[in-house]
């Protein structure tokens, strides 16, 4: 297979394929998940509208402004979810054996666990999150700059492999804690409703922690206050608002390290 | 080809004080069986306290300069928020398709063969799950949130019986609900979209992504009575944070208690029609 790069792509051709067959095989249920996914993103921006209901602003944010962080959040996790999101399954894959199965075959272990479990499924939610994305920046009143314009397709693709890093960062856990269970929810849904709202909302040390240690704050706060022209209102230079993609590739670059080092220290369960 | 009829036995004796040593005995083995996934129980704490922070932050944001949003202070803007997080998993929302998983493959036969009837027997073993619950993720997020947060105390003694006879009913009506989604499997093949249907519509509907008061009076009104969602969260919250005076607690928690009388008796009536048509494949 090495020989031949062709023969790896109709690999990876194949194991797509056979999963897009099997899911849509039982129509009525998969047009419930369908919609069932796409429920859950509906209701998180509904939330966000019923908060606006109470109040005229949010951590000094109108809710124009506050619909760009959140359709830039909305749409980055779900297609991240979509691509790779099912990688926090892995600690049934360490189970039941299925990681040892993969790991035999001539074929990258990642892609391999990420194309047997597309969950075509959530398609339904990352179409919903475009369709929020691009109905905020429309109704937001930017003033447009090229530099703009380049960041508006940028910013949520950086959003997508910051969002995806995480779920590969947070799955290698499992190679050591088996049942560790929800605590990559914690990251991976918790980062997802961190960056529905400015990070002006939070406070203290927890907003130190998940805005700049853990880099959240580069999802969808910074690249929405450059989109807006607005100034940081905790004081950080405008220049860093335009860091995003450079977060997101320093982000991909330490979730493979994890990825790489928990294959490599992997022990099986045994039987 | 022989066939055996296999519905729940009448009771042979209408013994209470047997019933309720049965329903102990149970209920304590239900106890015993979840506090055995102890690292979960840790991830889960963990996961929630991250969520507490999470909401309790745009909550608080939400009641902004002015301190106060739909008649709930700070305070009571947090209290609402950390216990609803340690409840959720007290009254377990989500993720319990044990009986749909039975029903599927056929080990419900064996629920049914037991001289207890199954909705008692399950409902047993949810009563000590949940009291193991109470103990290991209602305490931990409780106890955290006051080196972070202001937290409202009540102020009046009857909210706390209140508060226990709320949470107990909010227990056993979200069981209701959760066993007559997974006995759609005695009909349907596939349970997930019951499922889908009950995740989505509880969620938004208890209470969990915003107190249900944050909507017009017309729409949460007519929620609290006509469906049991706000029973489930809401109300063990808001009798907690005393947001009405002592009467209209009551009155709440009477609205819970008759949701979940009504629901349970459904899910007895379920089963018995689903013991009916049950045919269960094999030997």
């Amino acid at each position: 297979m090495a020989d031949r790069p062709g023969g790896t792509l109709v690999a990876y051709r194949a194991l797509l394929g056979a999963q897009a067959r099997s899911q849509a095989a039982y129509r009525a249920s998969f047009v419930v998940d369908l919609v069932g996914n796409v429920g859950a993103t509906v209701f998180d921006v509904l939330t966000v509208l019923v908060l606006f209901g109470v109040t005229r602003e949010l951590g000094g944010f109108t809710l124009r402004e506050t619909m760009v962080v959140v359709g830039l959040s909305a749409f980055a996790f779900a297609t991240a979810d979509l691509l790779v999101g099912n990688i926090e399954r892995i600690p049934r894959y360490v189970r039941t054996g299925l990681l040892d199965a993969v790991l035999l075959r001539p074929l990258g272990a990642l892609p391999q666990l990420l194309l047997m479990d597309l969950p075509l499924r959530k398609v339904s939610r990352a179409l919903f999150g475009l369709a929020v994305w691009v109905t905020a920046v429309t109704a937001a009143g930017i003033d447009w700059t090229p530099a703009r314009a380049l960041l508006v397709v940028v910013a949520p693709a950086a959003g997508v492999v910051f969002f995806g890093s995480v779920f590969v960062a947070t799955a290698t856990v499992s190679f050591f804690w088996i049942e560790s269970g929800e605590l990559a929810n914690s990251l991976t849904y918790g980062g997802r409703d961190f960056t529905s709202y400015p990070v002006t909302v939070y406070g203290g040390w927890f907003r130190a922690l998940f805005a700049y240690g853990l880099g959240f704050a580069f999802v969808s706060y910074h690249p929405a206050l450059a989109l807006l022209g607005r100034a940081d209102p905790l004081g950080l230079p405008s220049w860093v608002s335009w860091a995003a993609p450079g977060v997101a590739v320093v982000a991909a670059a330490l979730a493979a390290a994890a990825w790489r080092f928990g294959i490599r220290h992997y022990r099986s369960t045994g039987s | 080809m022989g066939s055996v009829n296999a519905t729940v036995a009448p009771f042979t004796t209408s013994n209470v004080i047997l019933w309720f040593r049965t329903f102990w005995a149970i209920a304590a083995s239900g106890f015993r069986r979840y506090s055995t996934y102890r690292q979960a129980a840790v991830a889960g704490i963990v996961t929630n306290t991250v969520f507490g922070f999470l909401r309790c932050y745009v909550l608080l944001a939400v009641a902004g300069a002015a301190g106060s949003a739909a008649g709930y202070d700070r305070r009571q803007l947090a209290t609402f928020v950390w216990v609803g997080q340690g409840l959720l998993t007290v009254v377990q929302l989500w993720g319990w398709t044990e009986l749909a998983d039975r029903i599927r493959t056929g080990d419900v036969v064996g629920d049914l063969l037991r001289p207890v009837h199954p909705v008692t027997a399950y409902l047993a073993t949810d009563t000590g799950r949940a009291g193991y619950a109470v103990v290991v993720r209602l305490l931990p997020p409780v106890l955290v949130a006051p080196f972070f947060f202001e937290l409202y105390l009540p102020s009046r003694w009857p909210t706390v019986p209140l508060f226990v006879g709320s949470v107990a009913a909010a227990v056993v009506l979200c069981f209701a609900c959760r066993y007559l989604v997974n006995a759609t499997a005695y009909w349907l093949a596939d349970v997930r979209g019951p499922l889908v249907l009950w995740t989505l519509g509880s969620g938004v509907l208890c209470g969990l992504y915003f107190p249900l008061r944050f909507l017009p009076e017309w729409v949460y009104q007519p929620l609290w009575i006509v469906t049991p969602f706000p029973s489930l969260l809401q109300t063990p919250l808001d009798v907690l944070v005393e947001r009405d005076p002592t009467p209209v607690q009551a009155a709440l928690v009477a609205v819970q208690v008759c949701w979940a009388a009504l629901l349970l008796a459904t899910c007895r009536l379920v089963q018995r029609r689903a013991e009916r048509r049950l045919v269960v494949q094999g030997g």
